[in-house]
């Protein structure tokens, strides 16, 4: 498996999308902070476009990796490596790069600004594990998508369709919920609903993290009551553990009986 | 050497492959044809692992294919169409193959043979057919795995590459291995092969040597041999 992660790994820092996604970190980073001066803003309009933008990219990039790589998948397929192995290497080959362009292209800007001496170092640490975990379930849920669908326009159509979902839907269909069943405890079934979404998940996480209570919203709230902060950091990142596992445990379980 | 039994595979309502049967313990060269879509790639890729069969079984070497990975250690595979990834040269192709699998005594041998050197610095996005084609070859015979598989490896390669092909099949029988391999060209399948394994939909039609499949439908001349078996008309 790290032969095939090696491979795909060099294979896409080749390409230019790994800088420009890079540089775009950047680029971001640098003006964030030094036109801002003020890292703890800077990590919360940061926390507001990694929620999206990561998400969104880890996607792409997971189903564009795997259908630009189908030959050599082919190529594989056919020499002595276990099939698990060949497409959780790619997996981690994506997720690894993209994890290191988010990690790198935010991380030099704010080490220059002078992060180690800022109380904000934790903050920023949070929000760079959950841009990781971010990257680590979309690919994976990309890899879901590509390999059920044999059709590259259709896999990309129904993994830009999972991210609509999940990015912007959701949000929108949760609130018309609370709104419309106010007179109901919600408590239970916020929290749910939280936990079934990697994007809110996340939010609610950095949110904790930070301790902005105005930002939390209702959601966060009442996760912050039922929980408290730290347990509730705790719990949140176990359900993006699971978030992260489930997805790659089915890649497996297709890949065993997918036909090439 | 392998052994399939009652194999079936079908792709949406399509059967491809209904109960076939086939044993191949000899040396030698053996050609698997049938008409478009008989089920020669699927039977192929069965063998391979690639495609996974609903019923039946198909043992290497007496063992079973089931979940099993490291019989592919004994095979050399040819695929159809030699896709390889694009932004990759020759030369860190054959490198990378290598990495995977171990070293392969045979590869500046069959480079030289090619005559792969003259673009081995070249990317594959940028060979031609033919070029691809060769490439292809040396990755499947440097690693000389006692099992060939060879799905159309006359595709795309010229007259004097064919005959190289020819030389290298013959060399390569000498040594003991049992090469299976498909093609549309019936020249080369006549002047290669030791036995003909005919697949008409999805079961194994006729099995035997050239010479038996010209006297079992009375044609002297092999190409009109096979049609007649196309056409069904010495039933």
């Amino acid at each position: 498996m790290f032969k095939i992660l090696k491979y795909s790994f060099f294979d896409l820092t080749r390409s230019s999308w790994s800088y420009i996604y890079f540089l775009f970190y950047l680029l971001l980073g640098i003006v964030l902070l030094f036109l801002n001066n003020d890292l703890s803003n800077a990590v919360i309009t940061l926390m507001n476009v990694i929620i999206i933008l990561v998400p969104l990219i880890g996607t792409i990039f997971g189903v564009m990796y795997f259908y630009n790589s189908r030959e050599f998948t082919e190529l594989l397929l056919a020499q002595p490596v276990k099939r698990t192995s060949i497409f959780l290497g790619q997996y981690l080959g994506v997720a690894v790069s993209l994890s290191l362009s988010l990690v790198l292209g935010l991380g030099i800007p704010f080490i220059a600004y002078g992060l180690f001496q800022s109380p904000a170092i934790w903050d920023f640490t949070m929000l760079l594990i959950t841009g990781v975990f971010l990257t680590l379930i979309f690919s994976a849920l990309a890899f879901n998508i590509a390999l059920s669908s044999e059709n590259k326009i259709k896999g990309f159509g129904y993994a830009i369709l999972m991210w609509l979902l999940l990015a912007v839907v959701y949000d929108g269909v949760f609130l018309l919920s609370l709104v419309y069943f106010q007179e109901y405890p919600l408590d239970k079934f916020s929290l749910i609903a939280t936990m079934l979404n990697p994007i809110d998940l996340s939010r609610i996480l950095i949110l904790l993290k930070l301790d902005i209570s105005a930002l939390l919203g209702y959601t966060g709230a009442v996760f912050k009551q039922f929980f408290g902060t730290s347990f509730g950091s705790v719990i949140s990142l176990s359900v993006l553990v699971l978030w992260t596992i489930l997805p790659l445990l089915n890649i497996a379980r297709i890949v065993k009986k997918k036909d090439f | 050497m392998v052994s399939i039994q009652n194999l079936h595979k079908k792709f949406g309502k399509h059967t491809v492959l209904d109960g076939l049967e086939l044993n191949i313990d000899d040396h030698g060269i053996i050609a698997v044809l049938g008409p478009n879509g008989s089920g020669k790639t699927t039977l192929i890729k069965s063998i391979l692992g690639m495609v996974v069969p609903e019923k039946g079984s198909i043992h290497i070497n007496g063992k079973p294919l089931k979940n099993n990975w490291e019989y592919r250690k004994e095979i050399d595979y040819l695929p159809q169409i030699a896709n390889f990834p694009g932004n990759l040269t020759v030369i860190e192709l054959l490198k990378m193959i290598k990495d995977l699998r171990g070293e392969a005594k045979r590869e500046q041998e069959l480079i030289n043979f090619f005559g792969v050197n003259k673009f081995i610095d070249k990317k594959l996005t940028n060979l031609s057919g033919g070029m691809k084609q060769k490439v292809n070859l040396v990755l499947t015979f440097m690693f000389d795995s006692p099992l060939v598989i060879l799905d159309e490896p006359t595709t795309g390669l010229d007259p004097v590459s064919i005959l190289k092909l020819k030389e290298l099949l013959h060399k390569e029988k000498a040594s003991g291995k049992t090469i299976l391999v498909t093609s549309h060209i019936m020249e080369f399948v006549e002047s290669v092969s030791d036995r003909i394994v005919f697949l008409w939909e999805g079961k194994i039609y006729f099995n035997g040597s050239v010479e038996e499949l010209k006297e079992k439908t009375n044609q002297r001349d092999f190409e009109h041999a096979i049609a007649t078996l196309l056409t069904g008309e010495h039933v």
